[in-house]
């Protein structure tokens, strides 16, 4: 599975401005929303699930890395968005540190496989130091998209 | 060198090794002194790495080999093993 198979292009943010948790949670979904993915009356119903998923342990998977998820009934096809904070946001990882770069995946409940998918790839693309290091300094949602786009054509290592 | 025990297990668990249980593997593998590995076709990573483990992107009846060295070799896979018997302890409808 590549990015541009989940990622929602639109949905993007490299200027994350949230500060903990639950609002940069918030934040993420409402990018979804913005960009026409999700529906503005499922909004808040997806939130809580997310956080009502992190409470059995933290996405945040260390390397300043964090992939907050949930599964809902309301999504068709699996949906992301990648989202970057410049100071970082405390996120209970598993290392302690503070989260830069975020993936955020809504699934629908019955496609197990295609969550597993997107995790593989999240994570073998962050292994690489620099496609991690140039994600954290990307300063326009199109500097992240290229990015993706790239680590798609595999010009970072695998 | 101390040798190297392998046991084969199966992803039994609906949900495949996504992230919690690849959380439960790593907290689990973590009790022990010795290196324990998972291989899934000829792709090895550290059991201690959730990002490792979630790079093998196994899902339900997916077999991997288990190789761990070291003096508690054999009681870590013990454990480990069980932990995939299990299923992680998921019910099939469970949310995330």
């Amino acid at each position: 599975m590549k990015f541009s198979d989940f990622v929602s292009g639109k949905a993007i943010r490299a200027d994350l401005r949230s500060s903990d948790k639950t609002s940069v949670i918030g934040e993420l979904v409402e990018s979804l929303l913005s960009a026409g993915e999700i529906r503005a009356g499922d909004k808040d119903d997806i939130v809580k699930a997310i956080l009502k998923r992190e409470e059995l342990g933290s996405t945040g998977i260390g390397r300043g890395i964090a992939v907050p998820h949930t599964k809902h009934p309301s999504v068709n096809k699996l949906i992301g968005t990648v989202g970057v904070s410049t100071n970082g946001v405390e996120f209970e990882s598993l290392d302690g540190e503070k989260v830069q770069l975020f993936f955020l995946l809504v699934s629908p409940p019955d496609r197990p496989g295609d969550h597993l998918r997107a995790l593989e790839n999240i994570s073998r693309q962050l292994r690489d130091e620099t496609f991690c290091r140039f994600l954290k300094q990307s300063k326009t949602s199109d500097d992240i998209l290229q990015l993706l786009n790239e680590a798609d054509t595999s010009q970072f290592g695998s | 060198m101390p040798a190297t025990i392998h046991r084969t297990v199966i992803v039994s668990n609906e949900q495949g090794l996504h992230m919690r249980p690849a959380d439960l593997l790593v907290r689990a593998a973590a009790r022990f002194q010795c290196q324990i590995e998972i291989e899934k076709d000829g792709h090895s990573v550290d059991c201690r790495s959730i990002m490792g483990i979630l790079t093998l992107g196994a899902g339900q009846g997916v077999s991997l080999k288990l190789s761990a060295t070291g003096a508690d070799a054999e009681e870590a896979l013990n454990c480990i093993a069980e932990l995939f018997a299990d299923g992680f302890n998921e019910s099939d409808s469970e949310v995330a």
